[in-house]
């Protein structure tokens, strides 16, 4: 295990990005959000960044290819560029779950080379969550906020971060930032780590529970009376889908730049009207069938097709945002029967 | 870099139009070299894209045992369709498959009588089967094709239809039209009343595809005679974007009917949340 102070934090981005580009969040005025680090930028405190971490891997906007056409001709640019390694600091459990969330969607047959290509080249340095908030409930889907994982895990304790390296990449990263780092012991980091599970136990959504969610559980909850008044406020405005690290629909549309024409890819949301719509019909005609299709692929289609998996990660940012306070808690809590103890 | 990227596609270039009925043409697809663009199973689809306009997922209407070239039977009915009716011989347009799985024609469908049964440009994606059968005529039972559209001017197909397909040994084609029509003397009436009428022995494997309509009536036709539904096939169609599982689109209960359709078993459709 590496320490290095918190007074010296830094120098040790600059350590790092010398060797590639580092980003990790930095306070705005509308909350923090990741930014490739320069001199004079400072780690924000705020527990999470306001959207999630997948725009990394999975970026809200991405130009997939462009066509040149003349006449009756097309031809189609491959416009993919190699991406070289860069350093993400600060990612929380919650995000750092939901890529191999998103690596299920993503990386499985075929895979998909744009998000392939910016996972491998990744170095996931996570930090713990010393302050937990109220909106919090990653401990229900079997995650610990305070062993974060990916590449390199970082606990902060009495003035320094810990960083323990937990993957081979994880090593050669720290290997390369050796000299901005000091040898530490592991004692304060591991009693901040019980500090923190001791802090998780007492959240309001401690409880929390998935055991009546999963797959084959589709006609249990399907046809549920439950679902009108849980959507009968939903504006389909999709931002929870916006802010879900886990939520991974696209649209692919194409763009004439007067000089040619290009396909690109963006986030899409199953919250909006046209998103199942075709040119004969839509199958989703009202918002309580696209609400219930978000909660339904979520608790029960996603384990079903992942090993019990499910797609969300309790990151509590749907709780923060959504303008009609519904979410998937509530979610849970009204399908599932009284909270349970 | 991986090289292999599902979601780019190849060049093809349309080499033959074929204007079928009122609103659907069938265009022949081959890459700018001459050769087909790749190989399909019978049901598979391809999504074909204009550069600016969009792309869409159609179902692959030839069989694979032409070796030559593919077709598409498209009917004329949003932005990607009507901008393909427009096109001309040697427009190119870009294609990437095959997707979805097949109908099982070399395991269940083997030794089987077939009894297919299609309603308008339903044809298109059973064209494929059913001239996959007729090349591999004698791994496969009697042949029974039920085929319907609004009039006699709307079967996509017909040439090809009393050309070949009447005339082929152990295959019986029966035609309907919605209404009676100048100059058609054959039957008239809708196709689930049709089927019923025509009343199929129980023993036969039933491949389904039309309007979401023609298929639920259908479906009760043929149960009303006796067919269960583990011997009734269809093929599903919802808005697609990646063609590959990954886009969301057309997610309906835990299947993608790009990759995991978009053939069912009716048993199986059951077992779906009830949106189609």
């Amino acid at each position: 295990m590496r320490k290095i102070s918190l007074d010296s934090l830094a120098a040790f981005f600059e350590a790092v990005s010398a060797n590639m580009p580092l980003y990790l969040p930095v306070d705005g005025k509308e909350g923090a959000s990741y930014k490739k680090w320069e001199p004079g930028a400072t780690y924000s405190k705020a527990l999470n960044t306001n959207k999630s971490a997948k725009d990394f891997f999975f970026p809200q906007v991405e130009n997939m290819m462009a066509f040149k056409t003349e006449g009756k001709n097309i031809e189609v640019l491959d416009i993919r560029e190699d991406v070289g390694p860069f350093a993400i600091f600060g990612v929380r459990a919650c995000d750092a779950k939901s890529f191999s969330i998103l690596d299920r969607v993503f990386l499985s047959d075929p895979v998909d080379s744009f998000y392939k290509n910016r996972r491998d080249n990744a170095v996931i340095i996570t930090v713990a969550c010393s302050r937990p908030l109220e909106t919090c409930f990653c401990k229900a889907f079997g995650i610990d906020a305070a062993a974060p994982g990916g590449d390199v895990e970082c606990v902060m304790a009495e003035g320094n971060v810990y960083l323990e390296a937990k993957t081979e990449k994880g090593e050669a990263f720290l290997k390369q930032v050796e000299a901005a780092t000091e040898a530490a012991d592991a004692k304060a980091a591991e009693a901040e780590q019980a500090k923190i599970r001791e802090r998780i136990e007492k959240l309001p959504l401690a409880s929390l529970s998935t055991d009546r969610f999963g797959g084959g559980k589709t006609k249990e909850y399907f046809d549920s009376p439950l679902w009108e008044e849980l959507s009968a406020n939903c504006l389909g405005c999709g931002t929870c889908t916006f802010v879900c690290p886990t939520c991974q629909c696209y649209d692919i549309k194409d763009y004439n730049t007067g000089k040619g024409v290009q396909r690109f890819r963006c986030w899409d949301s199953c919250m909006y009207s046209d998103f199942t719509k075709m040119a004969h019909g839509n199958i989703r005609n009202s918002q309580k069938e696209r609400f219930r299709q978000r909660f339904m692929h979520k608790l029960v289609y996603f384990p079903e097709n992942n090993d019990e998996i499910f797609g969300c990660v309790g990151c509590g940012r749907c709780l923060a945002k959504c303008p009609i306070s519904m979410n998937i808690v509530k979610v849970m809590k009204t399908l599932g029967g009284a909270e349970r103890e | 870099m991986n090289n292999q990227e599902p979601l780019i596609p190849k060049v093809g270039t349309i080499t033959d139009v074929r204007i079928d009925t009122p609103d659907v043409k069938t265009f022949r697809v081959l890459t700018p070299d001459g050769k087909k663009a790749f190989d399909h199973k019978p049901g598979q689809c391809a999504m074909l894209s204009i550069p600016g306009v969009g792309e869409a997922m159609f179902s692959i209407t030839s069989s694979p045992t032409n070796t030559e070239y593919m077709e598409f039977s498209i009917k004329k009915c949003g932005c990607v369709t009507e901008w393909l009716h427009q096109a001309e011989v040697g427009q190119q347009i870009t294609i990437r498959g095959p997707y979805g799985k097949p109908f099982p024609v070399d395991t269940v469908f083997k030794g089987q009588d077939m009894l297919f049964i299609a309603g308008g440009i339903g044809l298109a994606p059973l064209r494929s089967v059913i001239n996959y059968c007729r090349h591999y005529r004698d791994q496969y039972g009697k042949i029974d094709i039920v085929y319907g559209s609004r009039s006699k001017d709307d079967l996509v197909d017909y040439k090809e239809i009393i050309d070949e397909w009447c005339n082929d040994d152990g295959i019986n084609v029966h035609l309907t039209i919605d209404n009676p029509q100048e100059g058609w003397d054959g039957h008239v009436g809708f196709v689930p009343n049709y089927v019923k009428e025509l009343g199929f022995s129980t023993d036969k494997t039933a491949i389904l595809c039309g309007p979401p309509i023609m298929i639920k009536f259908t479906l009760q036709g043929l149960q009303d005679l006796g067919f269960e539904k583990t011997q009734i096939y269809t093929t599903m169609e919802l808005k697609m974007k990646c063609g590959v599982g990954k886009c969301g689109r057309c997610n309906i209960g835990a299947k993608y009917v790009c990759k995991d359709g978009p053939v069912f078993r009716c048993d199986e459709i059951d077992e779906l949340p009830d949106e189609y």
